[in-house]
């Protein structure tokens, strides 16, 4: 077949396209809405084309079937939601100590507790901080399309091999669910022997995967390492996204779904005279401060909207440390803002108002 | 046969304690150094030591890793199970051995030891049960006695307010899928040489790709039951061996081995065809003119209001437009009401939200009052005028009814109401592509019967449309 064919397809479904193009694998999964169609395209896909799928008992065995089959040297991923990604948080601090590459995608819904499946953003801070016990990271990659979902999942298994780590495709909902026409990369990926893992061969005999060190000096010495790994992403790799921010007085800094609502308020508001901007993080972990910083320093009014309390805005709010204003707009519950109001609001400080 | 050599598949010091010290860390007279020493050997005997993964578990035996010179991987509490399901899932060939003590095997790790029971995992199980938790000090474990007193239960095990002792080899016998269940005892010589033999035989049901094979390891803990090593092995002859019976449970590793479950291979090029079925190259844009079109079909499911709006974004993404769709779903998919969002436009489409549309189709009453309020001013209302009896109220919306259940009920089949008023929007907005359309139209359709019906009721709805409207 020819390269550029299209097709339209969900965002969860193009998840499982770009894992494939990317060489996973191992797929272990267990349903929730509305990341299920994520697993049922994996049983599809991935059996079909010969590698592998398993329906786990909970999502805690999930993440310890991927602890292993990483540390056996596969390329392998999951996908959740919310509550999943709370109970997999305890396996999640295990593959950062033991440092093994794993793919997970988080198609986020309202929480606490059981929530709702409406989007929400509200896995934030469980990804972007970590989320399980330690002193750990992760990279966080935030699509707000069906074709990024299906290019950052592609580009995770890499990424992931490359750096040790497990890399977290934070969608939401409506990303999720939404269908857009997709293309998927032109070349199937596959990961290398890894010296590390543990093949059950000769040569790998002597390999040891754990996260323990019961020295003190030998955990600070290993924690430290981590953070230095993380500080090297951070230099070596960092995504995002900019619309019409040059002259921005009202610049917006959003991903995901909030993201596309708000490339739509910036037109409209343009439309109307008043000059909007986007700022369009691609990744959150890393979080592209430095870009950020350079845009803030001319005195416009940054604007971190998002579907959480204000988790990413903490984060904007300190990158600024009170060098510029930082505008909250946020909305909880699986609510989604109109594009109408966020420009009334804006409109509101554009005239001096308060919101 | 008694083996006075140290077993290859040990290490020859113990690093933990520092490098050369030849120490282990068990406390003396514990069964885990006796229960190790017997893995090792069989390992060395059957060869398999370079094919060996070792799980080690959380608990006294975390550091089992120090012993064996195998591949070694460390678990979270209780998870062993499904950590080696995820190793035997990518290594056909590699020897797994879980050791799992009873907190984590019959405490936080239930579930995980189960359900990897349950699928049949190729794996050994090597549970040490010694009624106690032993790394945390002594508390009580799911396998304490009832009437022990531990740190947990000054006053002794009361069942109940801590529930009886869990048996688990009878557990797992409830089960139909493991292969071999066997307990075991280290409390005498003779028990000792009975439990290598079965040890044995739970690893060659794995290089026989057998299955699953538990075995239960009745084993001393004399530092947390406050015992001497001698007195601890008489109290497990008197009261741990009643309780759980040294027997074989299960030995099906005659029954042949099942199926191969080896999956297909695809190369590059296939996996690719595979993927990109049902997509197609769009054609460029039939016009530089600006467009943006943002639909709202709603009705009720069953009337296919779904698969309208993926039909629509299909036949407009071949036109080379943009385009996005988002359902309502979850509960509400449901219940009786579905509404799809479309967009398309020649320029990149920010939200996908249809808030506001300018054009809704309306298949049912209820759409029609959920829905009519929202649309712009200067849009389009497609009214099904068949279901719905109310007039639109707005006067600032152009209207069209159409009939379309009637219609679809006198073409054969009432579910094509949708493509109906799909074809007539398209034509009245001179969007309508006939040819790509019913091009389109096969792949979105399910049932292949239908797809000639469908196709029918495209030309009727035109045939309607230059009949009543041009
Ligand atoms: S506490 Fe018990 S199980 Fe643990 S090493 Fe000591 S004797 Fe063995």
């Amino acid at each position: 077949m020819s390269e550029n064919v299209k097709q339209l397809i969900k965002g969860n479904e193009a998840a499982v396209y770009g894992a494939l193009m990317g060489g996973a694998t191992h797929f272990f999964g267990y349903p929730i809405t509305p990341a299920s169609e994520i697993a049922q395209g994996a049983a599809r896909y991935f059996t079909l084309a010969g590698r592998h799928f398993l329906q786990a008992e909970s999502e805690v065995a999930v993440i310890n079937m991927l602890y292993g089959s990483a540390a056996a040297g596969a390329r392998v991923m999951t996908a959740s939601s919310g509550p999943g990604m709370s109970l997999m948080a305890e396996g999640l601090s295990y593959i950062a100590g033991a440092e093994l590459p794993c793919v997970v995608v988080d198609v986020q819904r309202a929480g606490p507790g059981l929530g709702n499946i409406w989007p929400e953003q509200s896995d934030y801070n469980i990804t972007v901080k970590g989320g399980g016990h330690g002193n750990y990271k992760s990279i966080v990659l935030a699509p707000h399309s069906a074709q990024e979902l299906c290019d950052f999942t592609y580009q995770a298994f890499e990424l992931a091999d490359r750096y040790r780590i497990t890399v977290i495709i934070l969608a939401d909902a409506y990303i999720g669910q939404m269908m857009e026409p997709v293309e998927i990369p032109g070349i199937v990926l596959q990961g290398q022997r890894k010296d590390w893992a543990l093949y059950g061969d000769r040569e790998s005999r002597g390999n040891l995967v754990t996260s323990i060190l019961m020295d003190p000096q030998l955990q600070s010495e290993h924690n430290w390492m981590l953070q230095d790994k993380y500080e090297q992403i951070a230099r070596e790799f960092c995504l995002w996204d900019e619309v019409e921010t040059e002259d921005a007085e009202y610049l917006f800094v959003a991903y995901g779904i909030t993201s596309r609502i708000c490339h739509s308020a910036v037109e409209e508001l343009r439309s109307k005279g008043i000059k909007a901007g986007l700022l369009r993080p691609q990744t959150l972990t890393p979080f592209p401060q430095k870009r950020l910083k350079e845009l803030a320093s001319t005195g416009r009014t940054i604007i971190s909207a998002e579907l959480s309390n204000g988790m990413m805005a903490e984060d904007v709010d300190r990158i600024f440390a009170g060098k510029a204003e930082c505008e909250r707009f946020c909305w909880l519950g699986g609510i989604i803002p109109s594009v109408q109001d966020i420009v009334e609001r804006v409109g509101t400080l554009a005239r001096g108002g308060t919101l | 046969m008694i083996v006075k050599e140290k077993p290859k598949a040990f290490y020859d010091t113990f690093e933990r304690k520092g490098a050369g010290e030849k120490v282990t860390h068990y406390c003396p007279g514990c069964g885990h150094g006796t229960a190790h020493k017997l893995i090792a050997e069989v390992l060395a005997e059957m060869e398999i030591q370079d094919r060996t993964i070792f799980l080690s578990p959380v608990g006294c035996s975390v550091f089992a890793y120090y012993y064996m010179d195998t591949g070694n991987i460390q678990c979270a509490h209780g998870r062993a199970p499904a950590v080696g399901t995820g190793i035997r899932r990518t290594r056909k060939d590699a020897i797994l051995i879980s050791y799992q003590g009873d907190g984590d095997l019959a405490a936080i790790g239930t579930a995980e030891i189960i359900h990897a029971a349950n699928r049949g995992e190729n794996l050994t199980v090597f549970f040490i049960n010694n009624a106690i938790y032993g790394m945390t000090g002594g508390q009580m474990a799911p396998t304490t006695l009832e009437g022990q007193k531990t740190l947990t239960t000054p006053l002794g095990r009361s069942p109940g307010r801590d529930g009886h002792p869990i048996g688990m080899s009878e557990v797992m016998a409830s089960l139909k899928t493991p292969v071999f269940i066997e307990r075991v005892s280290l409390s005498t010589p003779g028990k000792v040489l009975k439990a290598r033999k079965v040890f044995r035989k739970a690893l060659e049901n794995q290089v026989d790709r057998k299955g699953f094979s538990f075995v239960e390891v009745l084993s001393p803990c004399p530092i947390n039951w406050k015992m001497d090593p001698v007195e601890a092995r008489k109290w497990m002859q008197d009261q741990l061996e009643p309780l759980y019976p040294v027997q074989n449970f299960r030995d099906h590793s005659e029954i042949p081995t099942p199926a191969d479950d080896t999956l297909p291979f695809l190369n590059d090029a296939a996996l690719i065809e595979l993927l990109q079925t049902g997509g197609s190259v769009p054609e460029p844009p039939s016009t530089s003119e600006k467009l943006e079109q943002r639909v709202k079909i709603a009705g009720f499911g069953g009337q296919g209001v779904l698969s309208a709006g993926v039909l629509l974004a299909n036949y407009v993404l071949a036109r080379g437009y943009q385009a996005t769709w988002l359902p309502s779903y979850g509960p509400e998919m449901r219940g009786g009401k579905a509404n799809a969002s479309v967009i398309f436009s020649t320029r990149e489409i920010g939200s996908p939200v249809v808030a506001h549309p300018n054009v809704l189709i309306a298949l049912n009453t209820p759409s029609l009052v959920s829905f009519e309020q929202d649309v712009q001013p200067g849009g389009l209302i497609l009214v099904n005028s068949s279901l719905i009896k109310e007039k639109v109220s707005r006067k600032d919306v152009e209207v069209l009814e159409i009939p379309a259940s009637e219609m679809a009920r006198e073409g054969g089949v009432l579910a094509t109401a949708n493509i109906i008023m799909l074809t007539i929007y398209l034509k009245h907005r001179d969007l309508a592509d006939i040819r790509i359309l019913k091009g389109i139209l096969p792949g979105s359709v399910k049932r292949k019967e239908a797809v000639d019906l469908n196709l029918r009721m495209i030309d009727r709805a035109l045939e309607y449309y230059e009949r009543m409207f041009s």
